[in-house]
Parts: structure tokens; C-alpha cells; sequence
């Protein structure tokens, strides 16, 4: 109940009206972590927990003063993302799942460091983290690669950086691995302008993973790709991160991607004042590839699941907009 | 059969040189040429225009006397055309270096800080639409030498455009490359040198452009009250009242205009990356 009231003090500036749509489905969930897997709920022991969010909360402050008042450009303060909690277990990958604007792209750059959280905050291994350090390697939805440098120029940039004392040799044969390791190889001296999509999102890749991070953040990889590419891509992040394990954490609007890819999958509320409504377990044995996933027994039972979420949030969005 | 099939081969790649966009473009360009340089014969003989007005066929006769004699020497009233050609595009190189040496760096501090932009924008906006040759009285009373004074005004004129062209670019380099600089935890200067210059240089390089095509607009200004260079060199057969040479001196202007903007080009070119 508290947390039903602390919804209603954040969205006392004139447009309280709309949260009140929120919260009959902010009630339904919890947002202490418990995960749901089939069903039955399941609690992480969060000593165990490699990055830990706690309680997150961010408010993007409205334009006040009598100055907007009089110019009539004064807004309330907007909540995107609302008391979350979530932990996440090494070499996890977790999936994040919501309706459009939502706050999905907002919690990632709290944990990549790129925002701060109004309130709350980012545990990773215990220590708090407030600013983008390389233990978190990212990669964007529109690849984010410098038009003016190549390639390999663009990977070779991450670890200049991140490691400036290593010797120049050592640093090509990690840019090179890397370019390896996402089937680049031959097309080092090329620029971004030069590739297709899914070639430059296989240098974003290369770049977020020639840092070494511990953490592999993805905001949306695949949003911008056909079809087609975005499966060849998907199959490809399989294949890696098989080899690596490393923890990640993807944001995604794709149903099947999630399910193909992921260990959990966290749905999110629409927003504003978004929050985890639940968690899934995904149980299919790895290393995984597409058929067998689909051929999977909790396959649909999943499936239907997060669509059943997706379009109820979905709708409720709709609905809002009209009104 | 095959006579008719080869002729209409035959007509059609003559069609489809006429076709080429290019080809109709040179042609037109010719064509005007012809009209314009015949018009002008014509009605310079029949006196159309204002007494004393040259004939093409002089004009040209003189352009090409210029062209072939470049580099003589007779006292600073009777230069060749290349010496004063070079002698403004010295003045142009050592103004228009000055004015890039400041901008740039200062483009580059404004445009980082938002606050040093909204601060000093005003100063910009307000220097910016000032007439060149407003600042001629002012060089000429704080130096007293007509060298420096056309050097000023010429640093003075090309100041602007690519300081605020800088300053636009360095402000609205892409956020998502900055982001990728943060995550990796690239320190400022990093950032500064090897990310929000490359990103901006497009921007810088335009701004430079603009820059050097007003340069050469006001040396020519400049010169005429300056003594020596081009535009000495118009005013000086503005007093000897020989029309020709004038003429002459306007179309080496251009060309040598064009010369200098089309290396900007090239350069603009270079930076885009497949952009545009």
C-alpha cells in the first residue's frame, strides 16, 4: 500500500489524473524481486546478485517559474521510471520488455552510467556506481560508430582508450580478435558508410566487447535491421555470447528475440512511472538454436504470456493517447 | 533488315548523346557564350551602349596579352597582372590564416560550453552583417600602414563565418558519439581531440569556405584604397579610363575565385564520409 501512496505524492503537479490510469496495474505487481517462473515465485538472494538496481527512481523535472507560467510552457514534472528493483545474477542474460516509451532506454543508461537516477541506485558487485566506467560495454541501437574512422579505427578506439598503457601490438591482436570473433574479417579498412546495417551493428558489437567488460549493455541492437539481418544477427549474439558468457542485458521489443536469447526476461509497465510488472524464467537448455527453441514444450506457454502483457500495457497506452 | 536495324542503332546512340544531361548542358553553355560575346560585338560597333565601351574582340585581346605577360615589372602604376594577382592572394593568405588560427580554437571553446555560446553569440550576431570596409577608417588609423590595415580588414571580414560555423558544429555534434566516448570513460581532452573535432570538422570546413569566398570578396574592396593588388589594379584603369582592362581584371577575379572555393569543395568532400 505504501508504494500506492508514494505514487500519488510523485504526481502532484496538475496531472495526476494520468497516473491514476497506472495504478491499478501498478498494484497488481511487485516490486520487490521475485521472479515468477511458471507460475510459481522464486526470490534471488541479492548477496548473490552482480548488479543489483534498488529502488530506481527517475523524474525528468518540468519547465516551473513564473517565467514558463506566463509564456504557458510550464509542465509537471514527468516520472519515467518509478521505485524499481531488480537483481542480476553473473553471466545472466536478461532481457527488458515493454510497450514504447516506457523508461526501458532510461534504466539502461542509468546502469551504463550515461543518466543518473533521481533516486535510488546501481550496485555492480556490491560498490555503487554513478558514472560510465568500462566494466559496462554498450552497444546502440543506431551503432553510434565515428563516420571518420575505419573498422578498424572504430574498435581500436574503445581500447586505446580504456587501455592506454598496453603495448600497440597487443592492442591489434585484441582489435583484430575481435573483428574475428563478429565475422569481419576483410573489411578492417572500411568505414561505417561503406557497410550495411547489420555489418556496422557487428562493429558495435566488436567495439562494446574488445574493452573486456564484464557487462554487455544493448540498447535495442537490432531495432534498426530487416528482418532477415536481425535473425542472422540474433543467431550471431547467440554464438558469442556461448563463448563469453558474459552478463548482458538487452533492451528489446521483439518477443522471440528475447525468448531466443535470454535467460530472464523483465516486463515492464507502460509508462510514465513505469515499473517491473513481472519476470520470467526461460528454461530452454543452452546452447541454444532457433528450432529447438520453438520446439520447446514452454515455448508458446511464453509466448502467449508476454504478448498477453505486451498488448494489455500496449492498449492501455492507445487508450490513454486518445483521451 | 539488318540495314534498318543498324541504322536505328546508329540513331540511337546519336539520340542518347543528345540525351546526356551533360552534353545539353555544354551545349547551352556555348550557345549563351556565342549570344552574349555576339551581342556585345555588335552593339560595342554600333554604339549601343555608352560611348567608349570596348568591343569583345579588344576585351578578349587584352585578356590574353594580360594572360601571356604575367610577371613584369615597371613601377607599382604599371604591374603585370600576376604580381598584383599575387601580391592580393598574399594579403588573402596571411589575413584569412589569422582569422582561421582565431575562430577555430575559439569556435571550438564556445561551442563546447553552452553557456560561453548563449554568452557570446551576441557579439557574433552582431559583427557578423558589418560591412568589411566599415572597418577600413578604423585599420587605417590604428596601424597607419596600408599593408597591416588590408591584412585587418581581411582577418576582420573571415572572423565570422567560420567561428560561428565552428562553434554550430562543435554544439551539435552527434550525442550518440559523445555517449560512446562517455561509456568508455575517454577523458575531456580525448573527447575534445578525437571525437567533437572529427565530428565537427564538416561544419569547420564549410565555415572556412565561406570564409575564404569573402575574403577574396574584400581584398578586392580593400585594395582599391590600398595601393597594389588586383584591386589597385582596377582602380588604377579606372583612372587611366581603359575599360578593357578592367573587364579583364573582373574575369581573372572569378576565375581565381572558383580556383579557391573548388579546393574547399574538394576538402568538404574529404570530411563527409559518405554522408551526403
Amino acid at each position: 500500500m505504501s508504494r500506492f501512496f508514494s505514487s500519488g505524492g510523485n504526481s502532484q503537479n496538475g496531472k495526476g489524473d494520468k497516473s491514476d490510469l497506472v495504478r491499478p496495474l501498478v498494484s497488481l505487481s511487485n516490486s520487490t524481486t521475485n521472479y515468477r517462473v511458471n507460475k510459481q515465485t522464486v526470490s534471488i538472494d541479492p548477496s548473490n546478485a552482480q548488479i543489483s538496481l534498488r529502488h530506481i527512481s527517475k523524474v525528468f523535472p518540468g519547465r516551473k517559474g513564473w517565467l514558463n507560467k506566463l509564456t504557458g510552457q510550464a509542465s509537471s514534472d514527468f516520472v519515467a521510471i518509478e521505485d524499481m528493483s531488480l537483481d542480476i545474477e553473473h553471466n545472466t542474460f536478461v532481457s527488458i520488455i515493454g510497450p514504447s516509451g516506457c523508461g526501458k532506454s532510461t534504466l539502461l543508461n542509468i546502469i551504463a552510467g550515461l543518466s543518473s537516477a533521481t533516486s535510488g541506485e546501481v550496485l555492480i558487485d556490491g560498490q555503487i556506481v554513478d558514472k560510465p566506467g568500462s566494466d559496462r560495454g554498450m552497444v546502440f541501437q543506431n551503432y553510434a560508430l565515428m563516420p571518420w574512422m575505419t573498422v578498424q579505427g572504430n574498435i581500436k578506439f574503445a581500447v586505446e582508450t580504456v587501455f592506454p598503457k598496453m603495448s600497440e601490438i597487443q592492442q591489434k591482436r585484441i582489435v583484430k580478435e575481435n573483428i574475428q570473433l563478429v565475422g569481419l574479417t576483410g573489411a578492417e579498412k572500411k568505414r561505417p558508410h561503406e557497410l550495411s546495417g547489420g555489418m556496422r551493428q557487428r562493429v558495435g558489437i566488436a567495439r562494446a566487447l574488445a574493452i573486456n567488460p564484464q557487462i554487455l549493455l544493448m540498447d535495442e541492437p537490432f531495432g534498426a535491421l530487416d528482418a532477415l539481418t536481425r535473425g542472422f544477427l540474433q543467431d550471431e549474439i547467440e554464438r558469442i555470447w556461448e563463448q563469453q558468457r558474459k552478463t548482458a542485458i538487452m533492451i528489446t521489443h521483439s518477443i522471440e528475440e528475447a525468448l531466443l536469447l535470454s535467460d530472464r526476461i523483465v516486463m515492464m509497465t507502460k509508462g510514465p512511472a513505469a515499473r517491473i510488472d513481472e519476470v520470467l524464467d526461460v528454461p530452454f537448455p543452452r546452447p541454444r538454436d532457433r528450432t529447438a527453441v520453438e520446439e520447446h514444450p514452454d515455448y508458446l506457454k511464453l509466448k502467449k504470456e508476454m504478448e498477453d502483457h505486451l498488448y494489455r500495457e500496449t492498449r492501455a497506452v492507445e487508450e490513454e493517447r486518445i483521451r | 533488315m539488318t540495314a534498318i536495324s543498324k541504322r536505328a542503332i546508329k540513331s540511337k546512340k546519336e539520340s542518347r548523346l543528345l540525351d546526356n544531361e551533360n552534353v545539353q548542358a555544354i551545349l547551352l553553355f556555348l550557345l549563351s557564350l556565342a549570344i552574349f560575346l555576339g551581342f556585345w560585338e555588335i552593339g560595342a560597333n554600333l554604339k549601343w551602349f555608352s560611348k567608349g565601351m570596348p568591343t569583345a574582340s579588344l576585351t578578349i585581346k587584352e585578356l590574353w596579352y594580360w594572360v601571356t605577360h604575367p610577371f613584369y615589372d615597371n613601377g607599382p602604376n604599371d604591374l603585370g597582372i600576376g604580381w598584383n594577382l599575387l601580391i592580393s592572394l598574399r594579403r588573402v593568405a596571411i589575413g584569412y590564416t589569422l582569422a582561421s588560427v582565431i575562430a577555430v580554437p575559439l569556435g571550438i571553446l564556445v561551442g563546447i560550453s553552452r553557456v560561453a555560446f548563449k554568452a557570446f553569440n551576441p557579439y557574433f550576431q552582431l559583427l557578423k552583417p558589418v560591412s568589411p570596409l566599415a572597418w577600413l577608417p578604423l585599420g587605417l588609423y590604428i596601424f597607419r600602414n596600408s599593408e597591416l590595415t588590408g591584412i585587418f580588414i581581411i582577418t576582420i571580414a573571415s572572423i565570422w563565418p567560420t567561428l560561428t560555423n565552428t562553434a554550430f558544429g562543435v554544439a551539435n555534434v552527434d550525442s550518440s558519439y559523445l555517449d560512446v566516448s562517455k561509456t568508455l570513460g575517454a577523458s575531456r581532452w580525448r573527447t575534445i581531440f578525437k571525437v567533437i573535432i572529427p565530428a565537427a570538422l564538416p561544419n569547420i570546413i564549410s565555415g572556412l569556405r565561406i570564409s575564404m569566398g569573402i575574403s577574396w570578396l574584400v581584398i578586392v574592396a580593400a585594395e582599391m584604397l590600398l595601393g597594389t593588388g588586383l584591386g589597385y589594379f582596377i582602380w588604377n584603369e579606372w583612372n587611366n579610363l581603359y575599360i578593357p582592362n578592367i573587364l579583364v581584371a573582373i574575369f581573372i577575379i572569378g576565375v581565381v575565385g572558383i580556383v579557391l572555393d573548388q579546393i574547399f569543395a574538394y576538402l568538404e568532400k574529404i570530411v563527409s564520409f559518405g554522408k551526403s
